[in-house]
């Protein structure tokens, strides 16, 4: 995985609550079986009218997302987080995100910032009037800036320091072989089994 | 201080605790199926892996199968070579698969349960967020990314923050024709769709214990589409009867030690949630929804909402792009709404239960003119224990397609779509834009409002048939 310290870049303001996954990638491109080449269809039907926000010139490289409450809810499609990030965008911000969307997001290094719904209505505000603005977000520091923002985020210690890193989970987890080979040699002998050995 | 059923089992799953650290939880069943592994598979290779407990994993095909024709090769060149993609990579690191054709292939979270995979207490997981479902026997179940099946593939473990818990109580009766997806869809309109976020939620009281094990699992399926990763029931003397002599069930002394164990699974009386919601089962009428997420729901005998009615603006937003999507316009009654499609199937309610009430209401009926049916059963077995009780049959002569099981107009991966503008009453969970083919509409509605909604071809309950006939009769 990709460290994320900090990034500056232009925004997307999406005023839209409630974005499901189905709607950041649809199905039919889960038939894929690789992580890249997502970009096009990040939100395919909504790109099919040439108003919506990611289709005007002015967001053209934009990096950071800016999103209504309850971003990426719906199904467990990582997906989702892969096609923001073909896309080029490296961070989302929104007031809440669903949780497995989440989960997936800080696995992959797109880091997602939870902001009070006014910050978000601030952001929105600014880059609506000035597409050319600058969002910073900053994960050292935790703060997100803007021209007359200057925002605290939260984030657990445990999964900034993996993000700061770029750790990959797995080789962490297997540093604690001793303690998974110890809880299953006490697990019950009814717990079912899929094949016998 | 005592402790909630998630908080048992959780504490009975912790591999490793360290300060500042999330928990290190232990895997018990990790379900696998073609659409969320690739990636994962992949990453194994890359680094040299092995899956470390291919007893405790089990794949199946079900997202792309096609519902027709199942001995043809499949006609989408990409569906075909993403099962096939699943087929190299069971082979390859010997993960034991269902592939279409096998008698035990189905929608996974059906498999799962009715192999006796799925126990009380155990830890399920599986890259879909519907692994919900599973928390019906009183385990912890939860969808996960891609990422995370890589790691459990690699570890049989996963690193999970603690959940905080929530419990929905809901007493009394059910009226006649409300069901657990009636139920189920209240609770997601009363909390919303993000009411469960960060909790687990365990699903109390008497009216849930009067459900079967298949309503149980349409309630726990949807915790998901009110925001919880996971739902629960404590299980009781009707879970054990449902497991009882299933092939994975323990048997002999297991099976008493592992019963002595399930009932030591309920939820503390001094035990504390963190949130708690009541329902009263009374209240309740057949449910169905109006929007484009599955809290956008309301009785059947309301009407459509005026958008203008939600003083919170993004709701009201969220309000107005809906019915603009669906079609609709508010204060139009919801009975009025006329369909073109009606599929009953997926993992909330493709069990033999709700096939049962399905067929029940449709003998003797026919599907109305113009509209088009189809039943896909949520696994093989489902699908022959419905020919053996000849309501195969039934769907028939009543003019529905019978089909081959798989997840097929729940998501529209395969063939079976909306068209565009089309609409749907849907037994599946998700309402979304396009969800179920572009441009499709989709209500939400129980098996036996599906069915009574087919033979009138409008938003209907099963209590709208009997009159109709009465007025035929006149
Ligand atoms: S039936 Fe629908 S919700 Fe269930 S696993 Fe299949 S696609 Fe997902």
């Amino acid at each position: 995985m990709e460290a994320f310290t900090t990034h500056t870049g232009r925004a997307v303001p999406l005023r839209r609550s409630n974005v499901d996954t189905d709607q950041i990638i649809p199905a039919h491109w889960l038939k894929k079986v690789t992580r890249d080449g997502f970009e096009d269809g990040l939100f395919e039907a909504w790109r099919k009218d040439s108003e919506f926000v990611l289709n005007r010139p002015e967001r053209q490289g934009a990096t950071v997302l800016v999103a209504g409450p309850d971003f990426g809810t719906g199904s467990s499609r990582e997906h989702a987080v892969w096609a923001l990030q073909n896309y080029g965008f490296k961070t989302v911000i929104s007031s809440r995100f669903a949780d497995i969307f989440r989960g997936n997001s800080l696995k992959n290094g797109l880091l997602t910032v939870v902001l009070p719904q006014e910050t978000v209505d601030a952001l929105w505000e600014l880059t609506e009037a000035d597409p050319t603005a600058e969002v910073t977000v900053d994960l050292e520091a935790r703060k997100v800036l803007a021209a007359g923002i200057d925002a605290d985020f939260e984030l657990d210690e445990n999964a900034r320091w993996r993000l700061l890193n770029g750790l990959d989970d797995i080789s962490l987890t297997l540093q604690n072989e001793a303690d998974i080979a110890a809880y299953e040699t006490a697990r019950p002998s009814f717990k079912p089994r899929t094949i016998t050995a | 201080m005592g402790r909630t059923l998630a908080e048992k089992v959780w504490d009975d799953h912790v591999v490793r605790r360290a300060e500042g650290e999330p928990d290190l939880l232990f895997i018990d069943l990790h379900l696998l199926h073609e659409v969320t592994s690739p990636q994962a598979f992949d990453g194994l290779r890359q680094n040299g892996r092995q899956v470390r407990r291919l007893d405790l994993t089990l794949a199946t095909e079900d997202h792309n199968t096609p519902t027709l024709d199942i001995d043809k090769p499949i006609a989408d060149p990409v569906s075909r070579a993403q099962l096939e993609t699943l087929r190299k990579n069971c082979a390859e690191f010997g993960v034991r698969l269902h592939p279409l054709g096998d008698v035990e292939q189905g929608v996974v979270h059906v498999v799962g349960p009715q192999l006796g995979l799925t126990q009380p207490g155990m830890t399920v997981v599986c890259g879909d967020s519907h692994t919900s479902t599973h928390g019906a026997f009183g385990g912890l179940a939860f969808g996960i990314g891609t990422s995370q099946v890589e790691h459990v593939l690699a570890t049989q473990t996963l690193p999970m923050a603690r959940p905080k818990t929530m419990a929905i109580t809901v007493d009394g009766e059910l009226p006649a024709d409300v069901t657990a997806k009636d139920l189920i869809l209240a609770v997601i309109a009363k909390i919303g769709t993000g009411g469960g976020q960060g909790y687990v939620l365990e699903y109390r009281g008497s009216a849930i214990e009067k459900l079967s094990m298949e309503g149980r699992m349409t309630i726990c399926n949807m915790s998901i589409e009110a925001g919880a990763r996971a739902g629960m029931i404590a299980p009781d003397e009707t879970t054990f009867a449902y497991l009882k002599g299933r092939p994975h069930a323990p048997e002999g002394e297991d099976w008493d030690a592992a019963v002595a164990y399930w009932k030591t699974l309920r939820t503390d009386e001094d035990a504390v949630f963190d949130a708690e919601v009541v329902i009263e089962a009374a209240e309740l009428a057949p449910f169905v929804t109006w929007g484009t997420n599955p809290g956008q729901g309301a009785p059947l005998s309301a009407n459509v909402p005026d958008p203008a009615s939600y003083e919170d603006p993004s709701e009201r937003l969220a309000a107005e792009k809906a019915l603009e999507y669906m079609g609709l316009t508010a204060g139009q009654p919801l009975r009025d709404i006329k369909v073109d499609t009606v599929f009953v199937g997926s993992c909330t309610n493709g069990r033999i239960e709700d096939l049962r009430n399905a067929a029940s209401l449709l003998e003797g009926r026919k599907v109305a003119d113009g509209v088009r049916m189809l039943v896909v059963p949520g696994s093989v077995r489902v699908a022959l224990q419905a020919v053996e009780e000849g309501l195969d049959k039934v769907f028939k002569e009543a003019g529905a397609e019978w089909r081959h099981a798989g997840c097929s107009m729940c998501l529209g991966m395969n063939p079976d779509q909306l068209a565009p503008g089309e609409r749907s009453a849907s037994t599946s969970n998700r309402n979304f834009e396009g969800r179920q083919g572009k441009g499709g509409r989709t209500h939400l509605v129980s098996p036996q409002v599906a069915a009574a909604t087919a033979v009138l071809g409008h938003l209907a309950s099963p209590a709208d048939l009997s009159d109709a006939v009465t007025t035929a009769g006149v």
